[in-house]
């Protein structure tokens, strides 16, 4: 373990201080607790009609787990839509589409407007996938993944909130977070496939397993760099295929070490300052890094 | 300063030190090791180590030198069962395992042909390969062995062409608990949820999987 790391970990930094600034940001979805409901159930592929309609659902299914490949020209990282909308984004807890569209149109904080589900995805890919310019909304990809995403919602009522949307929230534990065990977690549970760095897998010149940070993962304005989203995240589906086996404090301390690492810059950035985006953009998303100094070191310089 | 001479004196020697390596562990390969037991790899995984698919002996060659290091460490050490690999491994020295597991990993394997995740599964085998089956928390295979299964990293191996019975012994072998050798339980937990023609299912399907000389 770099001495770095053990440095960090003496900083057992609790729950992040309340700012009472108003500005945008996109909160971590609440959803209530849904423990006895039954959960809903997408359609199978095996019933898609064989004409224009299958086939656009087809072409969205393809575009959302093989992003990179298919969508080069939007994607400016190593990731598939599918590397946090597990099983093609049919998996509850694991932000699954079926509960996603039928909740669009929406009013967003973190633009401060209505959105249309086409510019909810449009904010996929200039902040998760750090694309640049997104697809246009009247562009294929958009039409193929929102058709996707409509076939998938078949028979969800509509506006209603669905048993296991986005990532359900896992509060943070009362000692808050630490770096130093968020790096074992990390170590133990995740560098197996992460990499030692976070720097993913290829096979050959795609990413196979995601990069966690670095220039090729999430920017600094995608949701997931959230402490709280990750953990959230982490703890409902993380190590993959084990989802619910770490405890909170395990979850919460390892999103908050991946989210400690640089990654690409948000592209709100203001006036080129990091601290003016921490104070319009950060300062009131939850529990996040971006702006703040870590044993002297200024975390959102981002990384090209 | 080092003189120029010096330099490739020291290059030569690190050249020919490599090569001992190299011919030390081809030499196990080829003839066995120096102890008694440690039976040439060539009897049974075939003179270029590609394996005998018939036999369900899996291919060695290009596998990761690590990958390799550690399953014959694991025969010796009990956590992967095998009742002709582990009087082998029990008699490969330390040193011979590391030569052997280099020069595996150096021998030319065949690399699969693309495949893409975009593309649609057509039966209930590839649906799992490519898929899983999340309502049993079973990831997609291509998730951890790459989409055409050719392995990632040291950890996890290519199962593109290797021989049905082969994949499908070493998941019942982790269903059973005579191999427990993985990180993390990451491929036990997944083996021990499949059905028994699901094993027999994806086994075939990898096997399937057209393979290309490596350029």
């Amino acid at each position: 373990m770099s001495p770095l790391i053990l440095a960090l970990g003496l900083l057992a930094v609790p729950s992040a201080n309340a700012a009472t600034i108003a500005m945008e940001d996109q909160s971590q979805l609440q959803p209530a607790s849904h423990a006895a409901v039954s959960q809903f159930r997408p359609p199978q592929e095996s019933e898609l009609p064989d004409n224009a309609y299958g086939k656009l659902v087809r072409e969205g299914y393809a575009l959302f787990v093989d992003t990179q490949r298919l969508a080069p020209k939007y994607v400016g990282n190593g990731l598939n839509c599918s590397n946090c909308h597990l099983d093609q984004g049919r998996l509850a807890n694991s932000a699954p589409l079926w509960a996603a569209y039928p909740m669009y149109p929406a009013y967003r904080k973190k633009n401060d407007k209505v959105n249309t589900f086409a510019e909810r995805l449009q904010g996929c890919f200039q902040f998760s996938m750090n694309g640049g310019t997104p697809p246009a909304a009247d562009s294929s990809e958009i039409a193929a993944l929102s058709v996707y995403a409509y076939w998938l919602a078949s028979k969800a009522p509509l506006g209603v909130e669905l048993p296991g949307r986005g990532y359900p929230d896992v509060a943070q534990p009362a000692k808050g977070y630490n770096l130093a065990q968020g790096a074992q977690v990390y170590q133990e549970q995740c560098a197996v496939c992460h990499g030692g760095e976070g720097q993913g897998q290829k096979v050959g010149e795609h990413y196979v397993m995601p990069p966690l940070w670095g220039k090729d993962s999430y920017n600094w304005g995608a949701g997931m760099h959230r402490i709280n989203t990750a953990a959230s995240f982490i703890k409902h589906n993380m190590p993959l295929g084990k989802g619910g086996s770490l405890s909170d404090q395990q979850a919460w301390d390892v999103a908050a070490y991946v989210n400690s690492h640089e990654r690409p810059q948000d592209p709100r950035l203001v006036d080129g300052s990091v601290e003016k985006t921490r104070v319009k953009f950060h300062a009131n998303d939850g529990v996040n890094l971006y702006g703040q100094n870590v044993e002297g070191v200024l975390i959102g310089q981002g990384i090209r | 300063m080092m003189s120029l001479e010096r330099v490739l004196m020291g290059s030569a020697l690190m050249l020919l030190l490599g090569n001992a390596h190299a011919l030390e562990g081809r030499k196990i390969f080829a003839e066995g090791g120096s102890q008694p037991g440690a039976m040439p790899c060539v009897a049974c995984h075939g003179a270029d180590g590609a394996g005998m698919a018939a036999a369900g002996f899996p291919r060695l060659a290009g596998l990761p030198a690590p990958y390799v290091r550690k399953q014959l460490e694991d025969f010796k050490g009990g956590s992967r069962s095998n009742p002709v690999m582990q009087p082998v491994a029990n008699a490969l020295t330390d040193a011979e395992i590391e030569a052997v597991s280099q020069a595996l990993a150096a021998m030319p394997g065949p690399v699969p042909q693309a495949v893409y995740r975009g593309d649609m599964p057509l039966n209930a085998a590839q649906k799992l390969a490519q898929q899983g089956a999340w309502e049993r928390q079973i990831p997609a295979c291509a998730s951890c062995h790459g989409p055409a299964g050719t392995g990632l990293g040291d950890a996890f191996p290519p199962l593109a062409g290797q021989p049905a019975a082969y994949l499908a012994a070493q998941l019942m072998a982790w269903q059973n608990g005579t191999r427990h050798n993985d990180p993390n339980d990451l491929m036990g937990h997944i083996a021990k949820s499949l059905t028994a023609e699901e094993v027999q299912g994806v086994a075939q399907y990898f096997a399937s999987l057209k393979l290309e000389a490596k350029p």
